[in-house]
This record gives structure tokens, C-alpha cells and sequence, in this order.
């Protein structure tokens, strides 16, 4: 078994009285691909959300190689910058050009120079077909595109794993593909990724795992083999009946 | 000199021709104090909006948030009492106040410079703080998830985009205190309607002058306001993307999105 990376442990999430996450209990190995699927406001979104810590947990904590992220000293800017996130609304800093986008976190939190995080983004711009439109601005970009950059911005980083939120759920259907098979490549260079997809076919294809939620819990976790064919749970089988049928 | 028989033009061109450069060192002044006020004004008012606009947490400290709490309460009391009352009012208070119980005399063009600079100080306090939630609050937290700090995603995401959206209300502000600075003759700054006003008073021709006082207070906005709206859009930019030196896509213009142009 390959070492940890992120640890969730006993998390739980209230916003007012609405309990949205309990009692998560959860990790991500190097190297995984892990998705996490289920129905609209099972809590997937926060849960991804906890663990980089734009929602404070209200209980549990996150363990980054075994330190939890919320101890006095623990740098919440690093931690952050070795976990990715890609977001569902690609959020590209609209007022940035392409290659910006992907200087800018390289300069300003990892202190590289100019030089060296250009050369970088270039790197990853070029990595998902996106070398072309280096000076173009969100704006002048189609959905597709920008995640394309929004990946790259997050690759430019040197992220220890990547996170991604629904990447492909707010673009038009023509443009899934081109962003799904960069994930795909991702995923085949090593790298750990967490997603949190309604594609069951990347989910079944691509990763080494599949979680299931419900209600705020983890459900199933198990490999895809396991989760698409013979599910141990009930829930789980509902679910995947209702949205395979589609 | 024209006489008593003389036409509304005569005394027109009189005034032209013997006080020209007395009015142009009024508007000179009012365009001096109204575009150092409005500067100023500005970055009072990114400091306030930016310090109302902070996300205010009893978790992240008491102390802080007390403090926090406290201070905020002080500048939307600046904001609200200057919102409050009209500009003629505070040149008078903040003029004879300061004469009287600090003992100075401020020069009466850097009176009028603070006056303006602090009245917009306040408006723009809440143009910039509707700035800032204006914009996406996705921005922030991409910024924040590459693992930058408040005030990094503040200054190089937040701040540039809420400062453009913002643009065209401070090119209004300006523009509203090239016209209001004539309230600061009440303390005797010789802008362009004190000017006026003196000279108007030495031949009892009121019409005349300020006949000319209005077309000049008009060339003034009207220019500005017509080069600002001009900046505005060369900011921007274009709204396509042109791709240079690419084998795959023939150089030309490419349109990516099938967006209306803007008017
Ligand atoms: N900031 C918030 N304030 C209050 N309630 C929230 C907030 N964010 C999420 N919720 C609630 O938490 C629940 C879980 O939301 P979450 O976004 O995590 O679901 P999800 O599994 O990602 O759903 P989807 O597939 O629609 O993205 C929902 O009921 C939602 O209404
Ligand atoms: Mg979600």
C-alpha cells in the first residue's frame, strides 16, 4: 500500500442545522484515481471543499501526510498549494491572460521567478492543447477551453494531488471530450487525482476506486469493478440504476 | 468697455478678452482640486471598502474580531455623516473648525483639496465595498485554493476586476466634483465660480459671466467624460482572439465565441 496523502478523519459539516457532511472518514493514497459519485447535494462538493479547507469542517480533521492541516505552524497556504482544485465554473482569473493564470500562484506563493514559472506553464498549457491561446483572456476562451487553462493553472503548481469539482458538469456536451481525455492522460502519467464526476464512464474506466455518497456518509468505496457490477450496498444499486437508465 | 447700450455679446466678449486668464486659472483650480480629490478620495476609499468588505469570523480570534468590529463601526459612521450632509456644510465646518480649535489656517486651495478628498472619500467607500462583492466570489477561492493569502487574492484577482467594474462610477464622481467644487467659494478657494462670481460682481453682469462659467464647466465635463468612456473600452481590449505563428490554424482573426460585439 502506497502512502497516504490526504486523510479525512471522522469530518463532519453543519451549515446552521443542516448536517450535510457525518462522520466522513476517508484518504487518498499517491498515485490513486479516486472518484466520488452520487446524487445532487449528497455533500460531495463540500467534502472536497473541507478538505482544502474553503468551508471549515465543524468536526473531524484533515490529515495531510499525517499532520493535521489546522495545527498552529502548519502553513494553510502550502498545504494548499500542494492540493489542486479544479473547479465545476473553471473560475480563470478573469482579469489575467491564459499563461497569467498559470504564473501568477508559481510567483506569488512559490516564490519562482518570472522565467521559471513561464517556462512551467508553458509546459502545462502545452500538456493540455491549450499553447495557442497563451495570451488570450477567459473571456475570449469557450467553456471547454478554459478548463483546459483552469487544469493547467493547477498543474503549474506541482500539486501533490489534484482535486477536481464536477470539471466537465457546466460545459456543453461537445465539449466534455476534449476535457475528459486530459484527465484521462493525467491520470495515466501517475498522477493522484480525487474527481467528483456524474461521467460514470471516466468514473468505471479511469479510476482505481469509486466512493459512493449519500446523505452526507460514504456509502461504498470500492474499485469500480465491484461498484458498477456488483455493489454491496442497496443504496448504491439504486443509485447507479437510476442514473445508468438515463 | 461696452457701455449700458452695449449687447449680451459685447459684455460677452469683454469678459473673454480682459478676464480669458482669470477664468482659466479658476478652471484650472477646480480641475486641480477635483482631480487631486477624486484621486485621493479613491484610495480612501479602496482602504475603507476594502477593510468593510473583510470577511469578519469570531472563529478566526476574538481580539481580531472585536477590533475588526470596532473599526468598522467608526468608518461606516465616516461614511454615513458625510453621505449625509451636503458638501457646502462640511467646507464650512471642517474650514472654521479647523481654524478654531487646532489654530490653523489652511490655504484655501489645500482646504478645498481635503474637503473634496474626504467627502469623496466616503461615497466611493461604498462604490468600492459593491466592487468587491461584486465580483465572483469564485475568484477569491481559486485564488485561495492555489494557496494564496487574503490579501494576495485581494490585490493581484479581487481588486483589479472590482476596480474595473467600478470605473465608470468613479469617472462619474469625478465629473460630479468638477460641478461641486463650486460649493468650496463659500471658503474662498478661487475655482472657477469664485472667479466668476468676482468678476460678475465688479460690473453687475451676472448673466454674462456665467454665461461663460457654464460653457466652461461644460467643455470640462463633457471632454472628460467623453475621454473617459474612451479608456474605458481600450481597456478591454479586443473581443476576439487573434493566434499568431500557429502551424496548426491559419494566421488571421479567430472568433471563438459566438458573442454579439459590445456596442
Ligand atoms: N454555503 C452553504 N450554505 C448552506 N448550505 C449549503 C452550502 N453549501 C452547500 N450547502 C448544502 O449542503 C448540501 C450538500 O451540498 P453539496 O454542494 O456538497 O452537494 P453535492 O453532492 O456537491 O451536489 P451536486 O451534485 O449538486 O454538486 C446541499 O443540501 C446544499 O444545499
Ligand atoms: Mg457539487
Amino acid at each position: 500500500m502506497s502512502e497516504t496523502i490526504v486523510e479525512v478523519r471522522h469530518l463532519s459539516k453543519s451549515f446552521g442545522d443542516h448536517e450535510v457532511l457525518r462522520d466522513v472518514d476517508f484518504s487518498v493514497a499517491k498515485g490513486e484515481v479516486v472518484s466520488i459519485i452520487g446524487s445532487s447535494g449528497s455533500g460531495k462538493s463540500t467534502l472536497l471543499r473541507c478538505m482544502n479547507l474553503l468551508e471549515k469542517p465543524s468536526g473531524g480533521e484533515v490529515r495531510f501526510h499525517g499532520q493535521n492541516i489546522r495545527n498552529a505552524g502548519f502553513s494553510l497556504q502550502m498545504y494548499r498549494a500542494r492540493v489542486g482544485m479544479v473547479f465545476q465554473q473553471f473560475n480563470l482569473f478573469n482579469n489575467m491572460t491564459a499563461l497569467e493564470n498559470c504564473v501568477v500562484g508559481q510567483m506569488k506563493v512559490l516564490h519562482r521567478s518570472r522565467a521559471e514559472a513561464e517556462k512551467n506553464a508553458m509546459e502545462y498549457l502545452t500538456k493540455v492543447g491549450m499553447e495557442c491561446f497563451v495570451r488570450a483572456k477567459p473571456r475570449q476562451l469557450s467553456g471547454g477551453q478554459k478548463q483546459r487553462v483552469a487544469i493547467a493553472r493547477a498543474l503549474a503548481m506541482n500539486p501533490e494531488v489534484l482535486l477536481f469539482d464536477e470539471p466537465t458538469s457546466a460545459l456543453d456536451p461537445e465539449m466534455v471530450g476534449e476535457v475528459l481525455s486530459v484527465m484521462k492522460t493525467l491520470a495515466s502519467s501517475g498522477l493522484t487525482m480525487l474527481v467528483v464526476t456524474h461521467e460514470m464512464g471516466f468514473a468505471q474506466d479511469v479510476c482505481n476506486r469509486v466512493v459512493f455518497m449519500d446523505g452526507g456518509v460514504i456509502v461504498e468505496s470500492d474499485t469500480p469493478e465491484v461498484i458498477f457490477t456488483h455493489p454491496a450496498q442497496p443504496r448504491t444499486r439504486e443509485f447507479l440504476a437510476r442514473i445508468l437508465d438515463k | 468697455m461696452p457701455n449700458a447700450q452695449s449687447g449680451f455679446f459685447e459684455w460677452v466678449f469683454f469678459f473673454v478678452r480682459t478676464y480669458g486668464g482669470m477664468f482659466l486659472k479658476g478652471a484650472g483650480t477646480t480641475l486641480l482640486i477635483s482631480l487631486t480629490g477624486t484621486v485621493t478620495g479613491f484610495v480612501i476609499g479602496l482602504a475603507v471598502g476594502y477593510v468593510r468588505a473583510m470577511p469578519c469570523d469570531r472563529e478566526d480570534g476574538a481580539a481580531r474580531y472585536y477590533v475588526l468590529r470596532f473599526v468598522r463601526g467608526l468608518l461606516g459612521a465616516y461614511i454615513e455623516v458625510f453621505r449625509s450632509t451636503p458638501m457646502i456644510v462640511q467646507a464650512m465646518v471642517i474650514f472654521y473648525g479647523a481654524a478654531q480649535i487646532l489654530h490653523v489656517t489652511m490655504p484655501y486651495v489645500l482646504a478645498g483639496y481635503v474637503i473634496v478628498s474626504i467627502n469623496t472619500g466616503a461615497y466611493l467607500s461604498e462604490i468600492v465595498r459593491g466592487g468587491i462583492q461584486s465580483v465572483d466570489p469564485g475568484q477569491r477561492e481559486a485564488a485561495l485554493a492555489i494557496g494564496m493569502t487574503y490579501g494576495q487574492a485581494m490585490l493581484h484577482v479581487v481588486l483589479p476586476q472590482a476596480i474595473r467594474n467600478i470605473l465608470p462610477a468613479l469617472g462619474n464622481e469625478f465629473v460630479v466634483n468638477i460641478k461641486d467644487t463650486s460649493v468650496l467659494n463659500v471658503i474662498s478657494v478661487t475655482e472657477l465660480f469664485f472667479v466668476s462670481k468676482s468678476a460678475a460682481g465688479t460690473y453687475f453682469k451676472y448673466f454674462e459671466v456665467f454665461f461663460i462659467t457654464s460653457v466652461i464647466y461644460f467643455v470640462m465635463t463633457f471632454s472628460i467624460t467623453r475621454f473617459l468612456r474612451w479608456l474605458e473600452k481600450k481597456m478591454d481590449g479586443p473581443e476576439n482572439y487573434t493566434i499568431h505563428g500557429s502551424q496548426t490554424v491559419p494566421v488571421g482573426e479567430i472568433k471563438l465565441k459566438g458573442e454579439p460585439e459590445h456596442e
